[in-house]
């Protein structure tokens, strides 16, 4: 159901880019109005989101352990596994941004010979790791956009990431990541019974909506040639503050369009935040130094304790017929 | 529980890993017997000042709730969102990649789609949409979220009451998304309405009341510490000293009670008083901080901050200097995490430094407090004890780490360095299933109850299982562990599925191997069993 929800959902925007790309005003509105109002949408509700968790207290020193403490002087540490220290953490912080280190370990499990059997499992981490890292690059080639002259870092991005040179235009290699890190991402929801089970509509609907983005740029790229001066133009008037009438653009863009600017407007409140969230994640982001440094809880609740003096004074009998020590006689 | 029908371990092996046909949402909580715990009982409840006592059990169709329970359990819950970030971040933040999935102890042994640890904060996560978030309250279940019925509230007990808050799917989760924390949450809000189980309510008021879980009364601490001290003279000889509540003596030392009242904790206390003898340790232990165990983690922040009170109370009037805790799993979660937050600063307190080997624990600085395998693997490192291994070589050995230890503080290395200097066989589990992937015994956070023994079975079966492979490879007859919980649950797992392991503390071990001064010829181990040497 929430898959079939979630293909609905989709083919409403397609829709509704082609309505758009149907009326020459509703085109004026995308290309001019829509890109400020999604972009501002996804940056305040970005910082509201990122605010709004900062501002809740740690009031707990939680972080999940996963190697040798800093113990005993000839005890090997492993300090990115179990950070002492700020600067471990914040290593220990990049290892899980960077390389997905937790994923990394990831493994399965199922029962065989009568007893659970566990293999390694990377492909989670591999896919999400080509995924995560083909958008990144994606995001950064489309800079050229957006700035004239092109910066050298841009186009030499570009080239490093078609260096096969396949096909013309040629083919990036992150474009075949993305596409290929989607499908499993994809499939393994479809057809991994308990990942079905537990997904819910906007899980499906993320991945399809990033899909359409990708399907229809790759289209403008490879199949439907969109006119690049004009979509520059365009761009670089947003760039600048001076929105330009679009020009001939084509449906492709449209629908481009409408899938990115959905996306942008949508992610604050998705759980695509967790771009921003996984930063402030007490059990990944501390260090393991409690017993060593004092922290303080800022609402430190105030509780009732039962104090020595109450137990000598209802067990004092019992205290003094075993020969125990006692405040009062 | 005679009365429950158990199944055997060739028939509870057969789980079936299919989600159900109809939605998580749309499958009601069923209470099949030996899966969940009685109620707490009503007696426990007053005696902590804790709402809505009442004679209920989680079967009966009324739960007696409060009539404005709903507002009650929104209330806390919006509290607890500013109060706690990991709270607030872990509804929002999981992306319910699944990785979490097949971590679960109880999700291996039961197949139940809502033991994934993803789907068991779903539960929660469900409400938290619906009442605090705009695209819940807007969109309800296209966004996951649904209405706070008495079904829910009874799915949240039954699952939450399923969690022994191990942290094992932690690990795995790209965003450290710890269902302990989720699970503590949800039973902090359950508390509010007084839903919870007597396995947690009473140790923790009996914990409260006399200072441990069992309601033990001071002389029958003493009683117990002398009839240990009389075993210990019958085995080696040595007759040891019973310090107790004693003014002026430098280290104040805590164990869990479990030690000293349940086999084969007792042993393991045992190896604690022999070791501090044979050193002339100049320690005394307390009757009012005579737990080291906390029950209230399985409660509440607060009931944590209420029982651990004692120890730093107590080490201020006995006049100490610093403190030693022995092995215990969640009391090691409270102290690393919790304590000097909570009831600290120990200013009253010195950094602690061996008086034997003069090492000073600067990972101790601020809470004065140092685990007893820290302390023992530093006076072995530094030569201070004689260990004949030999004495355990009728013992081939396997360490469970303890979920707590191993994944909220990292103490992994301490108690390998013991085993290995006291013992000629010791072999580890498959690394899947040790160190912080490390298994839970299946009945931790207060679930080791005899009614709740099918579940039991079930959650701590990948952790027999694992021994059962290194029995089979090598022949390994004993499980050593490092956590007073564990001492006890694991023994009735391994009576369940590996019959042929017993199970002892790291201590245990350790006192077999000590060679004591003016000991007599040694010829059975702590346990009366004859050595082969």
């Amino acid at each position: 159901m929430n898959l079939i929800g979630s293909i609905i959902a989709i083919s409403l925007l397609t829709l509704l880019a082609l309505g758009i790309s149907a009326s020459r005003d509703l085109s004026g509105v995308l290309t001019a109005v829509v890109p400020y109002v999604a972009f501002a949408v996804f940056l305040c509700g970005f910082v509201y989101r990122i605010l709004k968790w900062g501002s809740a207290p740690v009031p707990f020193r939680i972080p999940t352990t996963c190697g040798q403490a800093e113990s005993l002087r000839w005890i090997r540490r492993e300090p990115l596994e179990n950070p002492a220290g700020a600067w471990s953490a914040a290593g220990r912080m990049a290892l899980e941004v960077l390389l997905f280190r937790s994923l990394f370990r990831n493994t399965r499990v199922e029962i065989a010979g009568g007893r659970p059997v566990y293999g390694s499992a990377k492909w989670l981490w591999f896919f999400a790791l080509l995924f995560h890292g083909s958008l990144l690059v994606i995001v950064l080639r489309h800079l050229r956009f957006f700035v004239e002259p092109i910066v050298p870092w841009v186009d030499a991005l570009s080239a490093l990431d078609g260096f096969f040179e396949t096909g013309a235009p040629t083919l990036y290699l992150s474009d075949a990541g993305l596409l290929l890190a989607l499908a499993f991402l994809f499939l393994r929801r479809v057809v991994v019974a308990r990942l079905r089970y537990l997904s819910l509509f906007t899980d499906y609907f993320a991945l399809l909506l990033i899909a359409g983005v990708a399907v229809t740029g790759l289209a403008m790229r490879h199949v439907f040639p969109a006119d690049l001066n004009a979509v520059k133009t365009l761009t670089l008037g947003w760039a600048t503050l001076s929105p330009a009438a679009a020009g001939e653009t084509g449906i492709l863009f449209s629908m481009h369009l409408c899938f990115v600017f959905t996306l942008m407007a949508w992610f604050p409140v998705s759980k695509l935040m967790h771009a921003g969230g996984v930063f402030l994640s007490p059990t990944r982001g501390q260090a393991n130094d409690s017993r060593r440094r004092r922290h303080v809880n800022p609402w430190n609740a105030p509780v009732k304790v039962h104090t020595y003096e109450e137990y000598e004074d209802e067990f004092r009998d019992k205290m003094k017929a075993a020969g125990l020590p006692l405040e009062k006689e | 529980m005679s009365s429950l029908k158990i199944p055997k371990p060739d028939e509870l092996i057969k789980i079936q890993y299919r989600p159900p046909k109809t939605a998580w949402q749309d499958t009601p909580v069923e209470f099949r017997p030996g899966t969940w715990s009685y109620a707490g009982a009503a007696k426990n409840l007053t005696a902590l000042g804790l709402p809505n006592p009442r004679a209920w059990q989680p079967a009966d169709l009324d739960w007696k709730l409060p009539p404005d329970w709903r507002e009650i359990i929104l209330e806390g819950m919006k509290e607890r969102l500013e109060k706690y970030r990991s709270f607030r971040l872990f509804m929002d933040l999981c992306v319910r990649c699944g990785a979490c999935a097949d971590k679960c102890h109880f999700y291996i042994g039961t197949g139940d789609p809502k033991n994934m640890p993803v789907l068991r904060a779903e539960l929660l996560r469900s409400v938290y949409r619906r009442y605090f978030t705009e695209s819940g309250k807007r969109f309800g279940r296209l966004v996951g979220a649904r209405d706070l019925t008495v079904d829910v509230l009874k799915e949240w007990f039954y699952y939450f009451y399923q969690c022994t808050e191990c942290r094992r799917c932690s690990v795995f989760c790209p965003y450290g998304i710890d269902q302990a924390e989720i699970t503590m949450m949800g039973r902090e809000l359950l508390d509010l309405v007084g839903c919870n189980i007597n396995w947690v309510v009473e140790p923790a008021a009996n914990c409260f009341r006399t200072g441990n879980h069992l309601g033990i009364q001071p002389g029958g601490i003493k009683d117990m510490l002398e009839f240990l001290a009389d075993d210990i003279e019958d085995r080696t000889g040595v007759r040891v000293d019973i310090p107790l509540n004693r003014k002026g003596a430098e280290i104040l030392f805590v164990a869990p009670s479990g030690d000293y009242f349940a086999d084969p904790g007792t042993y393991t206390c045992m190896g604690y008083l022999m070791l501090f003898h044979e050193i002339g340790l100049d320690y005394t232990m307390s009757t009012y901080a005579s737990e080291g165990g906390n029950f209230g983690l399985f409660h509440s922040h607060e009931m944590v901050k209420r029982l651990n009170a004692k120890i730093y109370a107590e080490a201020k009037r006995l006049g100490v200097k610093w403190i030693i805790g022995g092995e215990c799993g969640h009391m090691w979660r409270v102290v690393n995490q919790y304590m000097d937050t909570m009831n600290g600063p120990a200013d009253f307190l010195e950094m602690p430094v061996s008086p034997i080997t003069g090492t000073r624990f600067e990972n101790a600085r601020a809470t004065k407090m140092v685990h007893i395998a820290e302390f023992t693997a530093d006076l072995i490192g530094n030569g201070k004890l004689r260990l004949d291994p030999r004495r355990n070589d009728h013992l081939r050995v396997t360490f469970h780490d303890s979920c707590n230890p191993a994944r909220a503080m990292g103490i992994l290395e301490e108690p390998r360095h013991i085993i290995r200097s006291a013992c000629n066989v010791f072999r580890e589990m498959a690394e899947d299933t040790i160190r912080e992937k490390t298994l839970c015994c299946g009945a931790g956070a207060g679930l080791g109850n005899e009614e709740n023994f099918e579940m039991r079975m079930r959650g701590g079966m990948p952790r027999a299982m694992a021994v059962r492979d290194v029995v089979e490879k090598f022949g390994v007859n004993r499980l050593a562990c490092m956590c007073a919980i564990d001492r006890v649950t694991l023994t009735s797992l391994m009576e369940y599925w590996v019959p042929q392991v017993s199970v002892m503390g790291v201590h245990e071990l350790l006192a077999n191997a000590l060679v004591m001064k003016g000991e007599k010829e040694r010829t059975t181990d702590l346990r009366g069993d004859p050595l082969s040497l």
